[in-house]
C-alpha cells in the first residue's frame, strides 16, 4: 500500500512578495494588500449594507464592541502571556466610569467616552497591579473573580444605581455617528496593535510571553512591561464598555456579566489566537449567532461553551490561521 | 451564641462544598471549575427522580444521583481533560466552559424559579443553648465531620489513597512505579464530583435548587481552597472556618450580600499576598514568576 | 593574574526549607579573568548564580560588584549594571526569528545608554546590530540561519544565541550556566574560541560547568563547591588534585 503525505508549498506569489524585494506588478500589490483592503472596506460599509435591516444595524455595533474586547484578550494572552479571563472587568469599569462622568458630572458624550477610557484603563491597571507578578494560573483566577467582585460590591453597597444601574446616559446624536464611533476605533486599535507587536518594543512584550526570565536577565523590568500591556488592553476594553453604555443609554451590572468575558475568549479561540484579526472575525461570527439564538435564551451560552471546549480539546488553530495558510500556500499529496 | 453555632454550621457546609474541589486538585492537579455545575446537577437529578417517577424512594434517588454525578465527572476527564493535561489555563477554561454549559443548559431546560426543592432528611428543629437549629443542619455537621474523617483515613491509610497521594507528589515517579496517572485522575474526578453531589444533597434541602447556586458554590469552593492552600486538605478545613465565620459575621452586622464579597475578597487577597495559601506547600519560585 | 576584584562575594548563604543550598560561600573574581565554578550535581552552583544575579534572595551574606553592594537587588537592576547571565535550561524566544531575539536586550536601558553594540547603531537599526552580533558569535551572516525561527535552530546555535543575548547587553561580567552541556565535542571546540575572544575584549567570564576537561582549557582559576560549601579554589590543576574535590566527584572510596 502506498502512503501519502500532505505537503504544503508556498505560493510563488508569496515567495515573490516576501521581504523587501521588488514588487513589480498589480497582481503582486493586490496579493499583499488585497485582503486587508477588502476587510477594511467591508467593515466600513457594514452599516450601509445593513441599511435594509434596521434591527441588525445595532448588531453591527455590538459586534465591533465585542471584537475590541476580543482583540484586547488576544493581545494580552498571545503577545504578553497574561491570560485574562475577565474581559468584563474592562467593559464594566469603562461603562460605569462613562456613566458617572455623563450623569453625575454631566460631561458631554464626546468628553465622557475618552475620559472614561483613559481613567478606566488607569483604574483597571491599578487593581490588577498586585496580581501582575503572579504565575499565569493565579492571574487567570484573579481576573475571573474581579468582575464578580465589583458587581457584588455595587449590589451590596447599593451605590451607582445598585441593581438597577445608572439610566439616562446620553445617547449618540446620530445613528451613523453611533456606527462609526465604534467601527473606526476598532479598526484603529486593530491595526495599531498589529503594528505595535512587530515594533521593537512589541518584541519585548512577546519576549515576556516566551521567556520572562531571560527578559529580566536582559535588564528589563518585566512587571513594568506587564503594566504597559495591561494598560493598553484595558484601554480597548474600557472604550468598548463606555461605548456600550452610551449605546444602550444605560450602565448596569450586566456590563460586568459573563458574556463580556466568555464571548471574547470564544471569539479568539475560534478566530485564531495570535493573529489579532482572528478575534474580530470570531466575534463577527459569534455575536450575530447569539442574536439569531436570542429567542432560545440561555441556550446560546451553552452553544458558546460547547464550541469553545471543542476548539480547545481539538487544539484547533482557528479560522484565521487556516485562511492565511490557504491564501499563502497550496497543498498536495505526495508519496512517502 | 447564635454566631458561634451558625458559624460552625456554615463553616462545615463550606468545607463540604470545597472538599470535592480540593480533593480533585490535590490528586490530579486539575482545577475543576465545573464543580458548581456538578453540585446543582446532582440536586436536579434527584429532584427529577423523586418527582417525575412516582414512588421512587428518596434514599435510592440519592445514591443514583451521586453515582451519576461521579460518572459525569469521570467522563469530563476521560473525554476532555485528558487531551489538555498539564496546560493549566486550558484546563480552567475548558472545565469552566463545561460548567457554564451544564448550568445554562439546565436553566434553558426549565430549572428556573423557586419550585425545585428537596425534602429534608429529618424534619423538625431543636433548641441548642437557646438557638433554634433544624435537624438538617445538624445532619450537615455530623455527616460533614464524618466525611472529613473518612477522607483523611482513606487517603492516609488505604492502598488507593496512598497511590493517589503518590501521584499528587510526583507524577512521573509514580508512573515509573506502575501507577496509572490517567486512571487515578479519572478516579479522583469521579470521587470529587461525587463529593460535590453528596454535599449538594446535604445542603440543598435547606433551600431551593437554583442555577445561581452553581456559580456561588464554585466561588466558595475556590475561595476556601485558595485561602487554605491548593492541594492541602488541612488548609481547606481551616480556611472554611475562617471564611465561614467571616461570612456569618458580615451577614449579622452588614447584610447577606456580603457573603459573596467575603469569598471573592478572600480569593483576591490570598492570591496577592501569599498565592500558595495558608498551608500551601508550593515553592516560592513557583508562585511568582 | 593580578588585578582589582570586579566581583566579591562574602559569606553568601541560602536554604530552601531545611536544605542548605549555600553555606557561607566567599570568593573574589578579578577583572578580565575566566573563573570556573565546578561541583557535582546539586552542589549549589546554579543557586549561587541565582543569588548573585538577583533571581533568588540570599538569606545572608553580601555581593559586591565594583565595590558596590548589589545584594538582593532586582534581577533587571543587576543586569543593567553590567552583569549578564545565561540559563541552564535554554529557552530562546521561540516565536521570534533568531536575530529578533537580540532586539530585547538591545532595547534594554543599558544597551540604549551605551548606544548599542560597540557604540554603533542608534535606535533605528537594531536589526543590523543584532545581525552583527550574531555574526560575531558564529552565525553565518549571508545564510538564512539568523533569520530562522529560534525554535527551529539546532542546539549549538541556540547555545550561541544565549551567549549573544548576553553580549548584546555589553556586560562586564557574564555568568555562563553550563554552556557546554548538551554539545558535541566539535561544537564545544567551536565555542572555545568565542569564549577566548570575549575574554580578549575584557569581559569577565564566570563559568559554571560540568565538563571539566573543556573548562580547564579556558579557565584561569576554579572554585569547587560541594553541598553548598566551598571546598577548594585556585589553579585548575591544583583544584582537580585536591583530595576533597576528588572525594566530592568520585566518592570516598574512589579516591
Amino acid at each position: 500500500m502506498e502512503q501519502l503525505r500532505k505537503e504544503r508549498v508556498d505560493r510563488s506569489l508569496k515567495v515573490r512578495t516576501e521581504g523587501l524585494y521588488a514588487i513589480s506588478s498589480i497582481e503582486e500589490i493586490l496579493y499583499l494588500i488585497g485582503p486587508r483592503l477588502l476587510f477594511v472596506a467591508g467593515i466600513l460599509l457594514l452599516p450601509l449594507i445593513f441599511e435594509a435591516a434596521p434591527y441588525w444595524k445595532r448588531v453591527v455595533n455590538v459586534m465591533c464592541a465585542y471584537a475590541l474586547v476580543a482583540i484586547s484578550f488576544d493581545f494580552l494572552s498571545n503577545f504578553v502571556g497574561l491570560v485574562c479571563l475577565g474581559g468584563a472587568l474592562f467593559t464594566g469599569v469603562g461603562g460605569y466610569f462613562t456613566a458617572i462622568y455623563n450623569r453625575y458630572f454631566s460631561f458631554p458624550i464626546y468628553l465622557s467616552i475618552p475620559l472614561a477610557t483613559l481613567s478606566g484603563a488607569l483604574f483597571c491597571t491599578l487593581v490588577l497591579l498586585p496580581a501582575l507578578p503572579l504565575r499565569g494560573v493565579y492571574f487567570a483566577i484573579i481576573t475571573l473573580m474581579y468582575p464578580l467582585l465589583f458587581s457584588r460590591i455595587i449590589e451590596a453597597l447599593n451605590v451607582l444605581g445598585g441593581t438597577n444601574g445608572i439610566t439616562g446616559i446620553e445617547s449618540f446624536p446620530d445613528p451613523y455617528i453611533e456606527h462609526y464611533a465604534i467601527i473606526l476605533p476598532m479598526l484603529f486599535f486593530l491595526f495599531a496593535t498589529r503594528r505595535f507587536v512587530n515594533e521593537d518594543i512589541g518584541l519585548v512584550f512577546r519576549g515576556v510571553k516566551d521567556n520572562d526570565q531571560a527578559v529580566r536577565a536582559s535588564g528589563i523590568n518585566v512587571t513594568l512591561i506587564k503594566v504597559y500591556a495591561v494598560f493598553i488592553a484595558s484601554l480597548m476594553g474600557c472604550f468598548s464598555g463606555a461605548y456600550i453604555a452610551h449605546m444602550y443609554m444605560w450602565a448596569g451590572l450586566s456590563l460586568f456579566a459573563l458574556d463580556f468575558s466568555v464571548i471574547p475568549i470564544a471569539s479568539t479561540v475560534i478566530g485564531g489566537g495570535g493573529t489579532l484579526i482572528g478575534p474580530v472575525i470570531g466575534s463577527f461570527i459569534l455575536v450575530p449567532l447569539s442574536e439569531i439564538l436570542r429567542a432560545a435564551g440561555t441556550l446560546r451560552i451553552v452553544i458558546y461553551c460547547v464550541v469553545l471546549t471543542l476548539f480547545i480539546i481539538l487544539k484547533s488553530e482557528g479560522l484565521m490561521i487556516y485562511l492565511q495558510r490557504k491564501y499563502h500556500q497550496f497543498e498536495r499529496w505526495v508519496k512517502v | 451564641m447564635h454566631i458561634l453555632i451558625y458559624g460552625i454550621i456554615n463553616s462545615i457546609a463550606l468545607s463540604l462544598i470545597s472538599l470535592g474541589f480540593a480533593l480533585v486538585y490535590s490528586i490530579s492537579r486539575v482545577p475543576n471549575f465545573a464543580h458548581g455545575a456538578l453540585y446543582v446537577t446532582t440536586g436536579y437529578i434527584v429532584w427529577l427522580l423523586i418527582n417525575k417517577l412516582t414512588g421512587f424512594p428518596y434514599p435510592l434517588a440519592i445514591l443514583v444521583g451521586i453515582g451519576i454525578t461521579g460518572i459525569i465527572g469521570a467522563l469530563i476527564y476521560r473525554l476532555v481533560l485528558i487531551r489538555i493535561r498539564g496546560m493549566e489555563i486550558s484546563e480552567i477554561i475548558a472545565t469552566y466552559a463545561i460548567g457554564v454549559a451544564i448550568l445554562e443548559g439546565l436553566r434553558w431546560g426549565g430549572l428556573r424559579g423557586m419550585t425545585f426543592t428537596l425534602p429534608v432528611f429529618i424534619p423538625g428543629s431543636v433548641d441548642i443553648f437557646g438557638v433554634v437549629v433544624d435537624y438538617q443542619r445538624l445532619v450537615v455537621v455530623i455527616l460533614g465531620a464524618a466525611t472529613f474523617l473518612f477522607l483523611y483515613f482513606f487517603i492516609h491509610h488505604t492502598r488507593i489513597g496512598l497511590a493517589l497521594r503518590g501521584i499528587a507528589q510526583d507524577e512521573r515517579a509514580a508512573m515509573m512505579l506502575g501507577i496509572d496517572s490517567d486512571m487515578t485522575a479519572i478516579l479522583s474526578l469521579g470521587i470529587g464530583s461525587a463529593l460535590a453531589g453528596f454535599s449538594s444533597l446535604l445542603l440543598l434541602p435547606l433551600g431551593n435548587i437554583i442555577v445561581e447556586a452553581g456559580y456561588s458554590v464554585l466561588i466558595f469552593a475556590v475561595a476556601v481552597c485558595i485561602t487554605g492552600g491548593l492541594g492541602s486538605l488541612m488548609g481547606t478545613i481551616v480556611a472554611s472556618f475562617l471564611i465561614g465565620f467571616a461570612q456569618i459575621l458580615t451577614d449579622k452586622f452588614l447584610s447577606t450580600h456580603y457573603q459573596m464579597v467575603v469569598a471573592l475578597l478572600a480569593i483576591i487577597l490570598t492570591l496577592i499576598i501569599k498565592p500558595s495559601g495558608l498551608f500551601g506547600k508550593q515553592k516560592e519560585l513557583e508562585e511568582r514568576v | 593574574m593580578s588585578g582589582e576584584a570586579i566581583l566579591s562575594v562574602s559569606k553568601l548563604s541560602k536554604s530552601f526549607g531545611g536544605l542548605r543550598a549555600l553555606v557561607d560561600v566567599s570568593f573574589e573574581v578579578k577583572r578580565g579573568e575566566i573563573f570556573g565554578i565546578i561541583g557535582p550535581n546539586g552542589s549549589g552552583k546554579t543557586t549561587l548564580i541565582n543569588c548573585i544575579t538577583g533571581f533568588l534572595k540570599p538569606d545572608g551574606g553580601k555581593v559586591y560588584f565594583k565595590e558596590k553592594d548589589i545584594t538582593g537587588l532586582k534581577p533587571h537592576k543587576i543586569s543593567q549594571m553590567g552583569i549578564a547571565r545565561t540559563f541552564q535550561i535554554m529557552r530562546p524566544y521561540y516565536s521570534l526569528p533568531a536575530y529578533k531575539n537580540l532586539i530585547i536586550p538591545l532595547w534594554s536601558p543599558r544597551a540604549k545608554r551605551l548606544g548599542g553594540w560597540r557604540g554603533g547603531g542608534r535606535h533605528g537599526d537594531r536589526d543590523t546590530v543584532a545581525v552583527d552580533i550574531l555574526e560575531e558569535i558564529g552565525f553565518e551572516r549571508d545564510s538564512r540561519v539568523p533569520y530562522k525561527l529560534a525554535s527551529t535552530l539546532p542546539t549549538g546555535y541556540q547555545k550561541r544565541l544565549e551567549l549573544a543575548r548576553c553580549i548584546a547587553l555589553r556586560p562586564e561580567i557574564i555568568f555562563c550556566d553550563e554552556v557546554f552541556s548538551g554539545l558535541s565535542m566539535s561544537e564545544v571546540a567551536g565555542m572555545i574560541p568565542l569564549i577566548e575572544k570575549m575574554k580578549m575584549e575584557g569581559i569577565t567570564l564566570i563559568m559554571v560547568e560540568h565538563r571539566l576537561r573543556e573548562l580547564f582549557k579556558v579557565a584561569d582559576r576554579v572554585m569547587a563547591l560541594n553541598f553548598g560549601e566551598k571546598i577548594a579554589e585556585g589553579d585548575p590543576r591544583e583544584v582537580i588534585e585536591d583530595r576533597r574535590v576528588r572525594e566530592a566527584y568520585l566518592g570516598r572510596e574512589g579516591v
